[in-house]
């Protein structure tokens, strides 16, 4: 159940119930509203209310008393509402059913799908491009602005979570409050746990090298920005699970995180509006494709998969940090 | 490998069903662990390794990490000793 406003006694809601219950009348109900300011001497006005003076301040369980006495008459409608709810639950399934119904056979190769694109992406990505891996060629080139544009959900999700979660000091003793909260969250843990420290020694190179390895060859092997800084991010947290927020913060504050952050989306916006600008005006980009299955080459794909997966690292983390303490 | 991917869809069906009927919510988190894991052998199969990275990484790892904090941040999980803590 919602919470009952303070003020509940004086709001309109209330006033209108006592007026469908019969205890006042609505002209009276304006007179009571001004009256009390004139004194506490008595009035005709206040003589003919049932409930005379000012509203008093009730408690708070007999404010929830009579909130619910007056709210019992509401129940037909909540039936109704459920009712209403089933109602457009099928109403969209049978709409959604129903337009499923229109689109073309899966596998006709008349479908409006097989069309030009697709076949001149596989034909001659290769060569336009300059990465082996076709997807990273296709998402990173031909359709960079789509992920640019994922990137930026990503950080303006990390951007919510911050304003969410965020413990908020406002008196100046913030890090002792945010050393509570991890005195309070590790509380009923282990803290240094010898097993996940040993396994965590032997794990987190070996993953953190995956993870820089499936960045740097996006062009070359499956995997790329995205997959890459995934891996690196779930590096991370298991290193900070393992050895607690104090070694972490060595290397990864708050400061660090923001000025990676924005130095690639800022980078990758303005190489790829340079490469929009000279595409869509038909000049010579400047930027060497390079030899197909060279690790340095592939023109702009590799440093943009760089920057993609730092985006994502850095936001995985974060996000951990966030939930566990409200801060980094 | 035919018969493996039938056992795998078998798989991801009945996780997909008891994550709901799951009682505890830290044991629904668990099925949907595996939910991912079984998605991410089944993207392998599929012949896209770069989803199933992603899938093993996100959904199998990070995602559930976080439920895992959000349970314990809203007091769900129930510790272990807490009922001789109650009683006694």
């Amino acid at each position: 159940m919602s919470r009952i406003r303070d003020n509940y006694e004086g709001s309109r809601w209330r006033k209108f119930r006592r007026w469908l219950d019969g205890e006042v009348d609505l002209l009276a109900l304006g007179v009571e509203v001004s009256e009390p300011k004139e004194g506490p001497q008595p009035g005709p006005a206040t003589q003919a209310l049932p409930v005379p003076g000012p509203a008093k301040p009730l408690s708070a369980a007999a404010r929830r008393h009579r909130y619910q006495k007056d709210n019992r008459g509401i129940r037909p409608f909540r039936k109704a509402y459920q009712l209403m709810s089933v109602a457009l639950c099928l109403g969209i399934i049978s709409v959604l059913l129903w337009t499923v119904s229109y689109l073309p056979a899966f596998g006709n190769a008349g479908n409006p799908d097989n069309n030009e694109v697709s076949a001149r992406y596989i034909e001659r990505g290769l060569q336009e491009t300059g990465a082996v891996n076709i997807v990273t060629g296709m998402i990173l080139d031909y359709r960079a602005f789509d992920t640019f544009g994922e990137s930026c959900v990503l950080f303006i999700a990390s951007c919510c979570v911050l304003v969410l979660l965020r413990i908020d000091a406002t008196d100046g003793d913030k890090r002792s409050r945010k050393r509570l909260e991890e005195a309070n969250d590790r509380l009923f843990e282990p803290k240094d746990d010898i097993i996940l420290q040993k396994c965590a020694c032997v794990m987190v190179p070996l993953i953190l090298m995956f993870g820089i390895y499936i960045v740097l060859n996006g062009h070359l092997s499956p995997g790329g920005g995205f997959s890459g800084g995934a891996v690196l991010g779930s590096g991370l947290i298991f290193y900070l699970n393992a050895f607690g927020f104090e070694k972490t913060g060595r290397f990864f504050t708050e400061r660090i995180y923001r000025r990676v952050t924005l130095c690639a989306l800022t980078f990758y916006c303005l190489a790829k509006s340079y490469s929009f600008y000279t595409g869509a005006n038909h000049l010579h980009s400047g930027i060497p494709l390079g030899v197909p299955g060279a690790i340095l080459s592939s023109g702009l794909i590799l440093p943009l998969n760089i920057c993609v997966g730092l985006v994502v690292a850095c936001t995985m983390y974060a996000f951990y940090t966030l939930f566990r303490k409200g801060g980094m | 490998m035919r018969f493996f991917e039938m056992i795998l869809l078998l798989c991801l069906i009945v996780c997909a069903v008891s994550v709901g009927f799951a009682k505890d919510l830290l044991t629904s988190i668990v099925i949907f662990m595996s939910y991912s894991l079984i998605m991410c052998v089944i993207w392998v199969l599929l012949q896209s390794p770069d989803l199933a990275i992603t899938e093993a990484a996100v959904g199998a790892g990070v995602t559930s990490i976080l439920f895992f904090v959000t349970l314990k941040k809203i007091r769900a999980i129930r510790r272990e000793g807490q009922h001789e803590q109650d009683k006694g």
